[in-house]
């Protein structure tokens, strides 16, 4: 009784999918929009073939800046927490600034960037850096503060070091909350990437979109924003499957 | 020898005082009981004791020096079992060892030794979440023993087990301080429990805490006596 709908929910996703791009290849045929306003799921599907030479390429260039700015931000981000978790004045001092970086308009910034910078790959890397290293701090430092302050007594009351503590307490206990830090980062860092690009590049996935965009190759901008889809739920996977090896304890919860 | 002696000490904090002028003492192997009502101010004095925390006046003496404001030479185990969820049992007991820089191997030896003495033979490789409350207690425990075996507080251990753990705890607790011939200092409001376990129960106040009565036991006083010493120490808690 119980295996029908576990198989069930294994494929809900895909039967999702499945009937969704139905009634819209369906919709497209019935009422015959043109493909320069609606291409249907079939011709998205034969751009991404006949396209696939180009994709690669240009989803390579987008593929590196969101690793490298994924990267800085994790770096970053810990150095970051570490520091305002640990220094009060600095987290007196920084804090809001740390808020207020988020609050500026992304597409300003990337204009500016590419304006300091120029097109080539560092503007990019600092979108995605702007984009990917506030969930990853924000979370991070939420779990550093967490800590049970009698876990820290009791550590203290045996004669541990802060870096004892830290390394054995505060950092093992924030971990389930850094990854939830890296799993929101790894979604955005491919878009930031590409917003980075349509502004101004020679490569890369949204430079692409702006190109087909402009011919009005509209199921070639369809074929590449399923890549983007795709890659970005490959690097949460990747991420998920760390998480799963770095933290085993955390496995019981679920 | 093992003995601790706290001298005339008073506590406020935040505007509030906790602790007046609180004087005890545990000698050498001595099962001594704290008694008092909840939120007394009775965990502010082991956080005295153990040096976490400094009074605002008296003294903490262990073994005859001053130990005030100091950490580093009771094993202290407060009312939750603290034990580190990213840590497998094993590890967890051998904290302290690693602490004072004893080698991983060696201190996991040590713990092996124990292990059964606790009853957590076969879980050293368990996390804090796979076993019951009553182990993680013992867990607990077995990892302050790891730090010192001389003196001991403890901060109502079992209040979070149900009553038929806590007996078994309370015996076999009993018995594993006499074998290591520990001096500790038992926390608890339930006057079963100190009834139990200790050689000597010093009965406090409300807050602020101060020692309203001092009570003697021995193994000869009989049910009745017994009966009789816990009417008293509930008219004096009222």
């Amino acid at each position: 009784m119980k295996k029908l709908p576990n198989i069930l929910s294994k494929f809900a996703p895909l039967i999702t999918i499945t009937i969704l791009f139905s009634l819209w290849e369906l919709g497209v045929r019935l009422y015959g929009v043109e493909p320069w306003i609606l291409p249907s799921p079939l011709q998205v599907a034969n751009a991404l073939i006949t396209s696939a030479n180009v994709l690669v390429h240009h989803t390579l260039t987008t593929l590196m800046e969101a690793l490298l700015g994924f990267m800085v931000s994790i770096i970053l981000a810990i150095t970051v927490a570490f520091l305002l978790t640990n220094i009060n004045w600095l987290n007196k001092a920084f804090y809001p600034l740390l808020i207020v970086s988020q609050t500026i308009p992304l597409i300003t910034l990337a204009i500016l960037f590419t304006i300091w910078f120029g097109w080539g790959l560092l503007p990019k890397v600092l979108v995605v850096v702007l984009v990917c290293f506030f969930p990853i701090t924000i979370n991070l430092i939420n779990g550093l503060n967490s800590v049970d302050i009698d876990q820290v007594a009791l550590f203290h009351s045996m004669g541990a070091s802060s870096w004892d503590t830290f390394k054995m307490v505060r950092f093992p206990h924030a971990l389930p909350a850094f990854f939830t830090g890296l799993k929101i980062s790894a979604t955005y860092s491919v878009m930031a990437a590409v917003v980075g690009e349509w502004l101004g590049a020679k490569q890369g996935l949204g430079y692409f979109m702006t190109i087909t965009q402009k011919s009005f190759a509209i199921d070639k901008v369809i074929a590449a924003v399923v890549v983007i889809c795709i890659i970005s739920l490959i690097l949460v996977k990747i991420i998920e499957i760390a998480e799963y090896f770095l933290i085993p304890w955390n496995r019981l919860n679920q | 020898m093992s003995e601790v002696i706290v001298e005339k000490v008073s506590k406020t904090m935040d505007d509030l005082q906790v602790i007046a002028n609180i004087s005890l003492s545990v000698k050498n192997g001595e099962f001594v009981v704290i008694l008092g009502p909840s939120g007394c101010g009775k965990s502010t004095l082991f956080h005295i004791i153990s040096g976490l925390i400094m009074p605002d006046i008296g003294r903490v003496y262990i073994n005859g020096s001053d130990w005030t404001g100091k950490t580093g030479q009771v094993g202290y185990m407060q009312q939750k079992d603290l034990l580190l969820a990213s840590k497998n049992v094993q590890t967890n007991i051998a904290i302290p060892l690693l602490l004072k820089g004893e080698e991983t191997k060696l201190a996991y030896k040590k713990v092996q030794e124990n292990l059964a003495d606790f009853g957590l033979k076969g879980f050293e490789n368990y996390y804090p979440r796979e076993l019951s409350g009553g182990m993680r207690q013992r867990a607990a425990l077995l990892r302050t023993f790891m730090f010192t075996k001389d003196i001991l507080l403890l901060d109502e251990p079992f209040a979070s087990l149900d009553a038929i753990t806590r007996r078994k705890m309370h015996l076999w607790l009993k018995d594993l301080c006499i074998s290591y011939n520990s001096s500790v200092l038992f926390i608890t409001h339930d006057i079963e429990e100190a009834l139990m376990l200790a050689d000597r129960i010093y009965v406090l106040s409300n807050r602020p805490a101060s020692v309203k009565a001092e009570f003697h036991l021995n193994l000869h006083n009989s049910f009745s006596e017994k009966e009789l010493l816990k009417i008293k120490i509930l008219s004096l808690l009222e």
